[in-house]
């Protein structure tokens, strides 16, 4: 039956692994390309305090004070600037972030700001979303609606989900395979090279995509929370099991002072012992009705299931505690702890970035080798089927081209002009015509030319970034290393890493030479093509 | 060949991957809301039924493309899905606590 259903030409059924293989290689190629780009704007996220800190050059590292210091001198401006304001949201610097995070609601919708910790000041420095954009992006990409955004990554995830298993059940002899990588063979290098980046990192690639899931899984499978919590006031009941956040209440509209932001943050760390804050939220400051919430930070404990303080914002009595969860929302906050993995230490951190960028490569030579693979296949050589040049040209666009872009946004973060109005949305903007432009650059040539173009732009763009930073500006690779700055010092390093990575895969691009077809099938001689696979052997 | 001769013969793969796109999500979902029925605090036992439909529709994917026929790979999904939607049927007028 199944016979003529799959394979009508083959006299017996396709096995499972070749059934397993074909779902595998589609659900990967399908949505590969906005999966590359989840992986690897993802990847980069890992570092994304980092990454924002270099985005604003103007903010030199201030001491750092305690969370307890922190939050009076913040309080102090923010009673000063907002007053009447029904929230303020303030975030505490840590090690990774040097200056205090704060969001508040004001006349026009919400404001916010990095502010100085030790003296509570607003900060002044180029407006910029910083790696927030890299993050948000990887989850819920960019000029459209964000819950459309959430539900194509969702889709894209649970793909990606379906090949890894359906790749494990094709790669039965996985370990054997994982110690027969096989150098300089064309075809056969790629699939090692794709099967070694998949086994070596597949249980984090298996972690990072289950648990990208279940970070947004009450808007992906929503019907269990439907079926229990009908109403929008049950609903809010079941998400305040998630979340510290305090929903704004009527002020009484009756004056009372704020008790100094110190008292909760120490009065909460006390109760804590080993814990510290990380945020903190206050509702009607200045009224009777005062609420703090004291937010322990996330980086010290793997869940993040909530665990956090309510008190009278003017007695600074202890309204209600929270630590933990229940069993499963424990297990959730676990899962989405270790997605998000803030609670990695540097050690722990950059394991993280290697991994995901061993996933980001896993995503990116099984794209290739598609391409790779069909075109021994291919008729004429010379003139391939239009899927197989969609495919070529949206591989070097998405592989090559993602790599300039974001480049390329990091660029504008240094070059347009300061006071340029809506700066930060314009970095954005040229982050997607950049894209855009390598898309058109990519159908325009020839494909191998292409491949080798974009990825030596690529290594210019993001080798020369360093070197502008020392000329133009005080905070070069120099300067950084001279000051102890690890955090200006480490981006710029790992640009030029990055840029290393690239210029080997285009020097080995620039080698390949397509492989004459397999003795057996020969007949026609390999005609010379550009064939512009980038090639991983040497 | 023709165009109405290659729809029929790619049919059956047709009718697989509705089934894994679709079938596998309403039996993900159906899943979901039946685990609610687990005893203890409805919120865990939604949470569970949420955190474990993900491994459903990954089952239930794999299920449809290594049946041996579209027939049964639709099969087995209705046979799964069917004391699911009893439970889910039972849950329609909950007695609140």
């Amino acid at each position: 039956m199944s016979t003529q259903e799959t394979r009508k030409t083959t006299p017996k059924a396709p096995g499972i692994r070749q059934t397993m293989s074909d779902v595998h290689t589609w659900t990967g190629l399908l949505v590969g390309w906005i999966l590359f780009a989840m992986f690897l704007t993802g990847t980069v996220s890992f570092f994304r305090d980092e990454l924002s800190q270099w985005m604003r050059p103007e903010v030199r590292t201030t001491t750092l004070v305690d969370a307890a210091t922190a939050a009076n001198r913040v309080g102090d401006t923010l009673q000063r600037i907002a007053p009447d304001s029904p929230a303020w949201y303030i975030t505490f610097p840590d090690a990774r972030a040097n200056t205090a995070q704060v969001t508040w609601r004001g006349t026009k919708g919400f404001e916010s700001g990095a502010f100085d910790p030790a003296t509570g000041q607003r900060l002044e420095a180029r407006e910029t979303r910083g790696a927030e954009f890299f993050y948000i992006f990887h989850f819920q990409l960019h000029y459209l609606p964000v819950i459309w955004g959430r539900i194509i990554a969702g889709i894209c995830a649970m793909f990606m989900l379906i090949a890894i298993v359906t790749g494990v059940i094709v790669h039965k002899k996985i370990f054997v395979d994982f110690f027969t990588f096989r150098w300089g063979k064309g075809q056969r290098s790629w699939l090692d090279a794709h099967n070694v980046l998949s086994v070596f990192g597949l249980p984090f690639h298996l972690m990072i995509t289950y648990t990208g899931l279940i970070t947004l899984m009450a808007l992906y499978v929503p019907w269990g929370i439907q079926a229990q919590y009908p109403t929008q006031a049950d609903r809010a009941r079941f998400n305040s099991e998630f979340s510290a956040f305090l929903n704004p209440t009527k002020p009484a509209g009756e004056a009372a002072p704020l008790l100094p932001l110190a008292t909760f943050v120490q009065a909460a760390e006390q109760h804590w012992k080993d814990g510290q804050a990380g945020r903190l939220q206050v509702i009607n400051a200045g009224d009777k009705t005062a609420r703090v919430v004291v937010v322990r930070r996330d980086s010290q404990r793997i869940s993040n299931s909530p665990s956090y303080q309510i008190f009278d914002g003017v007695t600074g009595e202890v309204l209600k505690t929270v630590d933990g969860a229940r069993p499963a929302a424990e297990t959730r906050g676990v899962l989405y702890g270790l997605h998000i993995g803030r609670f990695a230490d540097d050690t722990l951190r950059w394991l993280y970035f290697l991994c995901s960028l061993g996933g980001t490569a896993m995503v990116g030579t099984g794209l290739v080798m598609w391409t790779v693979k069909r075109r021994t296949k291919l008729p004429d050589p010379t003139r391939p089927h239009i899927g197989f040049r969609l495919v070529e040209r949206l591989n070097i666009a998405s592989i090559a081209g993602l790599s300039i872009a974001m480049a390329g946004m990091l660029w504008l973060n240094r070059l347009l002009p300061v006071g340029l109005a809506q700066r930060a949305e314009w970095e954005i903007n040229g982050f997607f015509i950049i894209w855009g432009v390598t898309l058109l650059h990519a159908i325009a040539r020839p494909a191998k030319r292409a491949w080798l173009e974009q990825l030596w732009a690529g290594v210019a763009l993001l080798a020369l970034l360093p070197v502008f930073n020392l000329i133009a500006t005080s905070r070069g690779l120099i300067n950084s290393v001279r000051d102890g700055d690890w955090v200006f010092a480490g981006v710029d390093l790992m640009l030029l890493a990055l840029a290393a990575l690239l210029a080997e895969i285009a020097r080995r691009t620039a080698k390949h030479q397509p492989r004459a077809k397999p003795a057996k099938r020969n007949a026609v001689a390999q005609p010379k093509i550009s064939t512009g696979e980038p090639r991983t052997n040497g | 060949m023709s165009l109405s001769s290659s729809l029929i013969a790619r049919a059956p793969l047709v009718s697989r991957i509705i089934a894994a796109i679709f079938g596998g999500y309403g039996l993900a979902s159906l899943a979901a809301v039946a685990l609610t029925a687990l005893p203890g605090h409805p919120s865990e036992a939604v949470l569970i039924g949420m955190m474990l439909s993900f491994v459903v529709y990954t089952c239930a994917v794999i299920w449809v493309f290594a049946a041996r026929s579209a027939w049964r790979a639709w099969a087995g999904l209705l046979i799964t899905a069917a004391p699911l939607a009893l439970i889910v049927w039972t849950l329609v007028t909950p007695v609140k606590p």
